[in-house]
């Protein structure tokens, strides 16, 4: 029999046998330091995978993952998502969201300094909601949010503007160039939607065309 | 001025000042370039790894484009998890290849000096970087005890488990188990002395 808490360290190195791997996966459901354990060995097991030296892969790699991942991209023409963004840790099963729990608490990274994303994402607490297929929004608990869009870069003469919409009334809250993150500087509460449209440089007053992004009212 | 009625044809987008997290939030949105992005990333550190467990090139790229297939299909579910990007997709890759040569009983256990694959010549920014992360991961592994970096190294690039090494090193599971823990935990803080950045403190 094993004692659980000691098989954090094989485990971070994936080196436990299946059964044994269901037994640890079922122990982090319920023991906090384990995964607090687990989250710091996970790190340091990664770095060594830099340690291996070896040639660079064929070329033609690159291009078979992603024509395999455009050719299985599941929400192209707004089919159902096959996983839900906002729900999966309720709707996975226990042992799955524990392992899932084990991967890791967020730490900062080396750009979370600069990229107002991950700052936001290092937030105790924060969540990411989608905002479709363009962009997603990073919220924390204390209102504090960020936007990372993704789309072509807005046409001369135009900018994608980002909206915090309370009650139906829209909030300016910032200016987008195309694939790129944006600080909210406003308060995203509960019950707010955050949008982001296509608008005349500089900005305007009142959202004047459909959005490109949107989250749902936020929970 | 003509309004706009639909979307301009994607620019050539330059993503390299978004964190990898940023990039896996789009990869969620199902923005393939992003995913190009990781991959650029990460996709020679993965291939190293996958060819140094597997040590067969058709398997490790079946194991890297799998793993990077796996970031593509599950990023959501990353994003929920909220760990750190980079051990999250190395972590995928890790299991992908131990999967794989634990299915193709191809287990090696050299000790990583012995690995046969010279290191290519370091021609990019990134490159260089790279040489630097494993130089500083190489030395931290050559400070820890023999028997340290002996169960490390079996254990994470050989693909055994820990019975496998109990047996393999006629050791008693408990002093595998603890040869891992003490040595991945020295590992941490050797790194950290390095300088390599470390999220936990």
């Amino acid at each position: 029999m094993n004692d659980p808490h000691s098989l954090v360290a094989p485990y971070a190195l994936d080196a436990l046998d299946q059964p044994e791997e269901r037994e640890f996966e079922e122990h982090l459901a319920t023991c906090e330091s384990c995964r607090q354990e687990l989250a710091r060995l996970r790190e340091t097991a990664a770095s060594l995978a830099y340690a291996a030296p070896g040639p660079a892969p064929p070329l033609a790699l690159k291009e078979r993952i992603l024509d395999q991942a455009r050719a299985d991209r599941p929400n192209v023409v707004s089919l159902p998502r096959r996983r839900s963004w906002t729900a999966p840790l309720a709707a996975a099963t226990a042992v799955a969201a524990a392992a899932a729990i084990g991967l890791g608490v967020w730490g900062a990274t080396r750009s979370t300094s600069t990229d107002p994303f991950a700052a936001v994402l290092a937030r105790s607490g924060a969540r990411v909601v989608p905002m479709g297929d363009r962009g997603a929004l990073a919220v924390a608990p204390d209102g504090s949010a960020a936007i990372a869009l993704s789309a072509p870069n807005a046409p001369a003469g135009k900018t994608y503007e980002a909206w915090v919409i309370r009650n139906g009334t829209p909030k300016r809250a910032g200016l987008l160039s195309g694939t790129s993150t944006l600080r909210i500087q406003r308060p995203v509460g509960t019950g707010a939607v955050v949008a982001v449209t296509l608008e005349r440089t500089g900005g305007v007053d009142r959202p004047t065309t459909p959005p490109v992004a949107q989250t749902r009212a936020l929970s | 001025m003509t309004l706009l009625t639909a979307p301009p044809p994607p620019a050539t987008r330059d993503l390299a000042h978004l964190s990898d997290e940023s990039l896996l939030s789009l990869v969620a949105a199902s923005d393939d370039d992003a995913l190009a992005e990781l991959y650029d990333r990460f996709g020679r550190v993965a291939y190293s790894l996958a060819l140094r467990i597997l040590r067969d090139e058709a398997l490790a790229q079946d194991a890297v484009q799998e793993a990077f297939l796996g970031v593509w299909r599950s990023a959501d579910r990353f994003l929920a998890e909220r760990a750190k990007a980079s051990t999250w997709i190395l972590t995928l890759v890790h299991r992908r290849a131990v999967d794989l040569v634990r299915r193709e009983e191809r287990r090696r256990g050299e000790p990583l000096e012995s690995a046969p694959e010279p290191a290519a010549p370091e021609t990019t920014e990134d490159e260089a970087t790279l040489g630097l992360q494993r130089r500083l991961v190489q030395e931290a592994l050559s400070q820890l005890s023999p028997e340290q970096r002996q169960a490390l190294e079996l254990g994470y690039y050989g693909g055994l488990t820990q019975s496998e090494l109990a047996e393999q090193l006629g050791q008693p599971l408990g002093t595998i188990k603890s040869r891992m823990f003490s040595g991945l935990s020295r590992l941490r803080d050797l790194l950290a002395e390095a300088g390599l950045e470390q999220s936990y403190p």
